[in-house]
């Protein structure tokens, strides 16, 4: 059953990729279109359509697990990150009707796509709750903080197609540099899934006798050839990459040693892709933008965001609360998450109020929109994986 | 203070910038968008500025200084997560002490700082309260000449109003424009607008309520604020710990002493390493897993029979199996699952022997069960022996002045004095055998004893710790929450939109605006154009190069404002 459901979530993978085709040809297929006498391009209402049919094979993955596992699939990183990549192309099925907007669809997919992979890397078997996680409110509340994030996440691909499509990309200034930024942070995701699936198609591991953290001795195993080592560290396995550096007990080596191994293999992509497009990659998108109309996607991601913000404070905070209140008899405790949640709230909560006041509308608001997704993300893998708290179950 | 006397009669407060009447700007603003923010009222921070209330409610009422505190409050509360916040830290740990020995200098200055108790700051809930100010005073100055301004609003608009809409068109093609209006008003009747018609002219409205959307949550939040301020007072909020033995009863803090718990049994139930389902992830895990921690607990009540010196009658209330997220609750209390200690030792059952075989065969039988909780001083057997405790230590230590002693009544490492007197002996006067006892160890203490009193059995059993909370505060919060999200529900899934159609010396004049959703306004203007000769108006806003921001930026132009 476990087996079947990931099958199916494969197929929403495709059909999400089958998605930005269309909505890719949508945009870049008119004037082909035009050449045999149609005037009307489907491709846009297609990409639609598949994006619908990627959804609901993903909610079957959704189902399928949910009924194998015994609860909500939402408890661990992998199940979550899975998640918030399928709520965010609900988030695009609730949002495009009413603006019908291709560009949306075709930034937007793709995004799905990487979160979907990203979880991937995730261990992917079905783990038993803790006594904690033993409530129904673990399904009310992720499953409201999970559709929240991701339609404020369509608020952020709203904010990025505005950028790319005003931005001055031929003169050299801050506001490029951020963006290229971005497009690095993405393409950084990608080398991190192409690394751990290559190396571990491979069979890569080098295993290491250390000293931790507590002053003993110990063993650690690495799936990407050491750049950095562990501390003290030494060499088991034979035929293996000998580390650069070494590492400080209190550091997760390994961790360290597969966030340089994407940063420099995200660098090494965006330089071919610098080599290639020979101008920023933002600057190579944007005459792909030129239909986009910056008040609409300005408007759009506000209209994201104040869809997403009420759903966000109901589930992030209200439910939160609730249950934080049976299970840890407290409604709030200044956990990590708690504050990180909380933050988001404060933030979204400063986009709406600034959106009142002249001048933030436009480029600063598309910033906002940036930034608040870059909160989103940080609170959920910074904040559960680095910083310890009670959330941290991954 | 005058008052502005429009052309069309209506008589405004001072300050106002668009008649609350008939719109005309009574100000002279440049720019082509008229500033339709609150409706151009006038607000009391934006008209008022001498005393020193004037400024402080000034102050709190801009929004930009709400956003402010927001913002600070945002990258105060971040900087508590950075280390953990004090409640965090290992329990037994000194913070003095933990920060820097964790984390090195930059711990150190976390602690002298205060942030390992960020939350709970002074300056933080100062930033709080601030922000709660700025909630009342921001709502109060908006609300009450907004509302007056939508109550007032009259059908027919003046041009420099309708003109200066984002949404404007001007159609002198219709024939019959009184006609056209009307086509149109039965378009947007079944659209749901709120149509008024006067002379001719049309104003349709919709969602109108959204606009309270704002001043609703943020009611919501200053109650739910004063709810978590109240946790302040003693009697509002109840936070205690008990722990119970099994078989215990015991009386539940903060009750009076008028409720009892009694431990019916504790247990940890762990997952199945063989159950395939889970196999693979409690193979990564490494280590079991818990499934469940449960008590099975009584609720007991002292029943008062209103003498005075009766001792206490217990009655059961209830029994409930109380877990991790399935608190017990009575009257406004809970008892939640938080620890546990297992295998903790209750008893111990002793034999006594001797050397002498004869001697032996007659007190083969004697056995005696010490409780390490309340243990009996003395036992006496049928064949005259009489065995008494001198001094119970529950938990043994030898102290600071080099003497036998206890750290407290937990029975975690029990030595028992015995002193134990045969048949022939009078405990009155003489000295009986004296041994000292405990787990894996008896030391004679006065010489060589005849006797041997030899640990034959021990009992053990659980205890579990429940946290017991009462808080009054949680009604408010409740009320508060419910209102917020019902504001932020009006607010944001809820637009007011408002169409003018006129009728000038047969010119149709026709314009919109909205709050937000200016898209769906766009949509009713499309149905409208569909079935009447009345053109869908151009988003002024789009002619502007750099979008709407520019042409908002005619509010500081015409008056003081601090936005």
């Amino acid at each position: 059953m476990v087996q079947l459901s990931s099958n199916f979530l494969l197929i929403a993978f495709f059909l999400y990729l089958a998605s930005t085709v269309f909505f890719a040809v949508s945009i870049t297929g008119r004037k082909f279109k035009n050449k045999e006498g149609l005037e009307n391009n489907k491709a846009g209402l297609f990409g639609y359509i598949t994006a619908i049919l990627a959804f609901l094979a993903a909610m079957t993955y959704f189902v399928l697990r949910w009924i194998a596992a015994g609860h909500a699939p939402v408890s661990n990183m992998f199940e979550y990150t899975a998640f918030l990549g399928i709520m965010m192309s609900f988030g695009l099925i609730i949002i495009y009707p009413i603006y019908k907007n291709n560009y949306l669809g075709l930034f937007t997919m793709p995004i799905v796509m990487l979160i979907i992979a990203y979880a991937s890397m995730f261990p992917r078997e079905v783990q038993p709750l803790i006594p904690a996680l033993q409530s129904y409110w673990l399904t009310i509340h992720v499953i409201t903080v999970a559709l929240a994030q991701g339609v404020l996440a369509i608020g952020f691909v709203g904010g990025l197609l505005y950028l790319i499509r005003v931005i001055d990309f031929t003169k050299k200034s801050k506001k490029v540099k951020w963006l290229e930024f971005i497009m690095y942070s993405l393409v950084s995701v990608v080398a991190y899934i192409s690394l751990n699936i290559g190396f571990n198609a491979a069979g890569y591991e080098a295993t290491f006798n250390y000293i931790n953290e507590r002053d003993n001795e110990s063993v650690v195993t690495y799936t990407m050839p050491a750049i950095v080592g562990p501390n003290q560290g030494e060499l088991v396995t034979e035929d293996r990459m000998e580390p650069f550096f070494s590492t400080p007990a209190n550091i997760v080596s390994q961790d360290l040693n597969t966030v340089i191994w994407s940063l420099l293999g995200g660098l090494v992509l965006y330089l071919i892709l610098r080599a290639i497009f020979r101008k920023p990659v933002g600057g190579a998108i944007q005459p792909l933008l030129k239909g986009v109309n910056p008040n609409t996607v300005d408007e759009l991601s506000y209209r994201s965001i104040a869809i997403g913000f009420p759903l966000f404070a109901l589930g992030g905070l209200i439910f939160a609360m609730i249950w934080a209140q049976i299970a840890w008899t407290r409604f709030w405790g200044w956990d990590p998450k708690e504050v990180w949640a909380l933050i988001t709230f404060l933030f979204y909560a400063a986009y709406l109020h600034l959106r009142l006041s002249r001048g933030w509308h436009g480029e600063k608001s598309a910033w906002m929109c940036v930034i608040g997704f870059a909160i989103i993300m940080f609170n959920l893998i910074f904040v559960n994986l680095v910083i310890a708290g009670l959330h941290s179950y991954a | 203070m005058e008052k502005v006397k429009c052309e069309c009669g209506h008589v405004n407060p001072y300050g106002t910038y668009l008649c609350e009447s008939c719109g005309k700007p009574l100000k002279e603003e440049e720019g082509k968008l008229a500033n339709m923010r609150y409706e151009g009222v006038a607000r009391r921070s934006q008209t008022y500025k001498k005393s020193f209330i004037d400024k402080i409610w000034n102050f709190f009422s801009s929004v930009k200084v709400g956003i402010w505190i927001i913002v600070i409050l945002l990258l105060a509360s971040s900087l508590g997560t950075i280390y953990p916040q004090e409640m965090y830290i290992p329990a037994g740990e000194n913070p003095t002490t933990y920060y820097e020995e964790e984390y090195g200098t930059t711990g150190k200055l976390y602690y002298q700082l205060g942030f390992h108790n960020l939350y709970g700051s002074w300056w933080y809930m100062l930033l709080i309260a601030a922000l709660g100010i700025s909630l009342v005073i921001c709502s109060l100055d908006r609300i009450v000449p907004l509302h007056r301004a939508l109550k007032t609003q009259r059908v027919t608009r003046h041009t420099g109003f309708l003109k200066r809409q984002r949404f404007f068109a001007k159609a002198d093609t219709a024939e019959n424009p009184e006609e056209e209006i009307d086509k149109a008003e039965q378009v947007l009747l079944k659209r749901r607008y709120k149509v008024r018609r006067e002379d001719g002219n049309l104003l349709a409205e919709k969602g109108r309520f959204s606009r309270w959307g704002p001043y609703v949550n943020h009611i919501g939040l200053i109650i739910f604020l004063i709810g978590a301020m109240l946790r302040f007072f003693p009697a509002m909020y109840i936070d205690e710990h008990i722990w119970v033995r099994e078989g215990e009863e015991v009386v539940i803090k903060g009750t009076d002493g008028e409720y009892f718990l009694r431990n019916d049994q504790f247990f940890v139930e762990y997952y199945d390493e063989e159950d395939e389902q889970f196999r693979e992830a409690l193979e990564r895990a490494g280590a079991p897993v818990v499934e469940t921690f449960q008590t099975n607990a009584t609720l007991l009540r002292r029943t008062d029979n209103g003498a005075v010196g009766v001792g206490t009658e217990l009655e059961e209330v209830k029994q409930q199996e109380i877990r991790v997220n399935e608190p017990l609750t009575f009257e406004g209390f809970s008892l939640y699952q938080v620890d546990y200690k297992l295998n903790e030792l209750a008893e111990f059952t002793f034999a006594i022997e001797t050397e002498d075989e004869e001697l032996n065969e007659e007190i083969a039988d004697l056995r005696f069960t010490v409780d390490l909780y309340e243990p009996d001083m003395v036992y006496e057997f049928d064949n005259g022996y009489r065995i008494e405790i001198m001094e119970y230590f529950p938990n043994f230590y030898i102290n600071d002045n080099g003497t036998p002693d206890t750290v407290n009544r937990v029975p975690d490492n029990p030595r028992i004095i015995f002193e134990l007197f045969t048949p022939d002996m009078d405990p009155e006067t003489d000295t009986g055998e004296i041994s000292l006892i405990g787990i894996q160890m008896n030391e004679e203490i006065n010489g060589e004893n005849e006797h041997t009193i030899r640990m034959v059995d021990l009992d053990m059993l659980n205890v579990t710790a429940l946290t017991v909370r009462r808080d009054r505060t949680i009604p408010i919060l409740i009320v508060g929450g419910a209102i917020f999200m019902i504001g932020l529900v009006q607010g944001s899934y809820w637009h007011h939109r408002r169409i003018w159609l006129q009728n000038r010396d047969g010119e149709i004049w026709a314009a919109g605006h909205a709050n937000k959703n200016w898209n769906a306004l766009k949509n009713d203007f499309e149905a409208v154009s569909k079935s009447a000769a009345i053109p869908v108006p151009a988003d002024q806003a789009d002619n502007e190069e750099a979008g709407p921001e520019e042409t908002e930026g005619v509010e500081n132009k015409n008056g003081p404002t601090k936005q």
